[in-house]
């Protein structure tokens, strides 16, 4: 497969890091009453968590004199410039905002980081896992095929050297490494890193920092969802069981239900 | 037309989540097709040709697959992806790289970890960690799927697939394995175990698992744990159940010293029996146990294994 540009990257690579903003972690998500999707209003929105630690890794290879400028992208209602400049905060240089109400999906989302790193071109570009509100855990993934570049997907620890990244990554059986060649695609796990708060005076310094704002049409995006939500609804509930005594009666108990 | 799911395995052993999108697969488009893509997988391939609903195994036995390295996995599917109108893969680790590549290039959503298939385009999956469930309907052409395993029982071993060996595709050359590192346990695997034991930020440290470990060697269970005890370093991360760890369902859960925070719930909460030990009464994880212990972990997990000594387990 032709890869679109891929020589030459050096310390002064650029890093695109998108974020999304969602519903805050903490926040117990309730199903609205009529099924078409849970209740957004007045409920606290944040960054998505992995997108913190993908933000934080990308200011980490600055630290470390690995990469030069840092691009915070959301694609997302206008509200989502808050999301950007909490990576400002945190030590981005710049940001794009894509405005774009309603659910944006993955598939649309990666076309449009597409058409931004084919303007932008950087080296390496970090994303979040997955998002936790839809779980899909497909953006980062889709925008790497898109590209024809390859990926360093669920990453515990990334280094880089002249060309290449080398991505330890977290597997169902326990540790992989992969060497991928620049640029890349490298999406976060929890244990990468842990997130700097931003401090009161970057805070101020990201308000004066610029956001680019675009739409999904100045990309040549449609971003109309292809799958049809037919509902949402509540899992099914379990009920509280009863209270045993001590191990021994817990042993008892499983034993007489035949659960051992 | 038919589908294909794409199989996880070792090269050694075929897992069962295999099998279990084998099931979900059946639902969506017929005949079913299963690639087993790996090197020296031969053993892989002939379990796979024994799955019921299965009819052709396609074997691509290439040092390029051996890891399922993302970018050799996508251009192998494509190659086939003309023949199929549903590609599955389990939503482990390896399906959750490789898949939405497919996806993307088919210019086609993927659909996350099916729960459920309500008709041939329409499925149910869980968003928000589960605490939300999602019908969606897929447009109109090729579906790309990937199946939560849980949430489907394994094609049994009665069939007798032809086993046709493929071509391995062009590698692309820009990623290559590098090494591994799996964790060694003669304990069943944590999302194919009957029982699971997990513990939590209550156990204190990764010595105290040792005192899991008993209470799962007594029940031929696995170890899990909650993501505060891989937080705190007490448990590598291949043991974390819930929205970002693994996914379980096993007939018996044995929450310890977990509070039972959503985005476990989320992990194993479709468990048949949840039993639960936490000295915090008002403990989140005692709304959804069958059974509740408000106590001392270190007094009742040996009171427990005391208790199977003395039945003869």
């Amino acid at each position: 497969m032709k890869r679109p540009y891929g020589e030459g990257i050096t310390s002064n690579m650029k890093v695109l890091v998108p974020v999304k903003r969602v519903i805050d972690f903490n926040v117990k998500v309730r199903v609205k009453a009529d099924q078409t999707g849970v209740d957004l209003a007045n409920v606290k929105m944040s960054m998505n968590p992995f997108d913190e630690i993908a933000v934080e890794e990308a200011i980490r290879l600055k630290e470390k004199g690995k990469a030069g400028e840092i691009i915070a992208v959301s694609i997302g209602p206008a509200q989502a410039s808050e999301t950007i400049r909490t990576a400002l905060a945190m030590g981005a240089d710049r940001g794009i905002l894509v405005k774009a109400d309603g659910d944006v999906e993955p598939l649309a989302v990666a076309k449009i980081l597409k058409a931004i790193c084919e303007a932008e071109k950087p080296g390496l570009v970090i994303l979040g896992k997955q998002a936790i509100d839809d779980d899909s855990n497909q953006t980062g993934q889709m925008l790497a095929a898109l590209l024809g570049w390859p990926q360093g997907t669920f990453a515990h620890k990334l280094d880089i050297t002249d060309s290449a990244a080398t991505v330890e990554r977290e597997i169902d059986g326990g540790l992989q490494t992969v060497e991928i060649k620049l640029p890349a695609i490298v999406t976060t796990d929890l244990r990468l890193n842990e997130p700097r708060y931003a401090s009161l005076p970057n805070i101020m310094k990201a308000k004066k920092k610029p956001i680019d704002e675009k739409t999904p049409a100045d990309y040549g995006v449609d971003v109309t969802p292809r799958l049809k939500v037919l509902k949402v609804t509540e899992p099914p509930k379990r009920q509280a069981g009863v209270k045993v005594k001590s191990g021994t009666e817990l042993v008892d108990k499983l034993k007489e239900i035949g659960a051992i | 037309m038919a589908s294909l799911v794409v199989a996880e395995h070792d090269n050694r052993t075929l897992k069962d989540s295999t099998a279990k999108t084998v099931t979900a697969a059946a639902q969506i488009s017929t005949p079913v097709h299963v690639l087993v893509a790996g090197q020296n997988c031969d053993a892989v391939a002939q379990a796979a040709a024994k799955l019921a609903g299965v009819e052709k195994v396609l074997v691509a036995d290439d040092a390029q697959y051996a890891h399922m390295v993302a970018e050799p996995m996508e251009a192998l599917i494509l190659s086939l992806a003309d023949k199929y109108d549903a590609i599955l893969a389990p939503a482990t680790t390896n399906g959750k790289n490789y898949l939405p590549r497919v996806a993307a290039r088919l210019d086609v959503p993927q659909i996350s970890e099916i729960l459920k298939v309500v008709s041939p385009d329409t499925f149910e999956r869980p968003i928000y960690a589960g605490n939300a469930i999602q019908t969606v309907q897929a447009p109109a052409g090729k579906k790309v799927i990937t199946v939560r395993t849980t949430a489907f029982k394994a094609a049994g071993a009665t069939g007798n697939a032809a086993i046709e060996k493929i071509a391995a595709a062009a590698d692309p050359g820009i990623s290559k394995f590098a090494g591994e590192e799996l964790s060694k346990s003669e304990r069943p695997e944590l999302t194919s175990a009957k029982i699971v034991v997990s513990g939590g930020r209550g156990m204190g440290s990764g010595e105290n698992f040792k005192l899991l470990e008993q209470l799962a060697d007594k029940l031929h269970a696995a170890v899990g744990a909650s993501r505060a005890a891989v937080d705190a370093g007490f448990v590598p991360n291949d043991y974390q159940v819930g929205q970002t760890g693994k996914v379980v369902a096993p007939e018996l859960y044995i929450a310890v010293g977990i509070s039972g925070a959503i985005q476990h719930l989320a992990g194993m909460k479709d468990s048949k029996v949840i039993a639960a030990i936490n000295k915090d009464e008002e403990a989140p994880i005692f709304q959804i146990a069958d059974f509740g212990l408000v106590a001392d972990l270190f007094k009742a997990v040996p009171e427990m294994v005391q208790e199977l000594t003395r039945l003869g387990y």
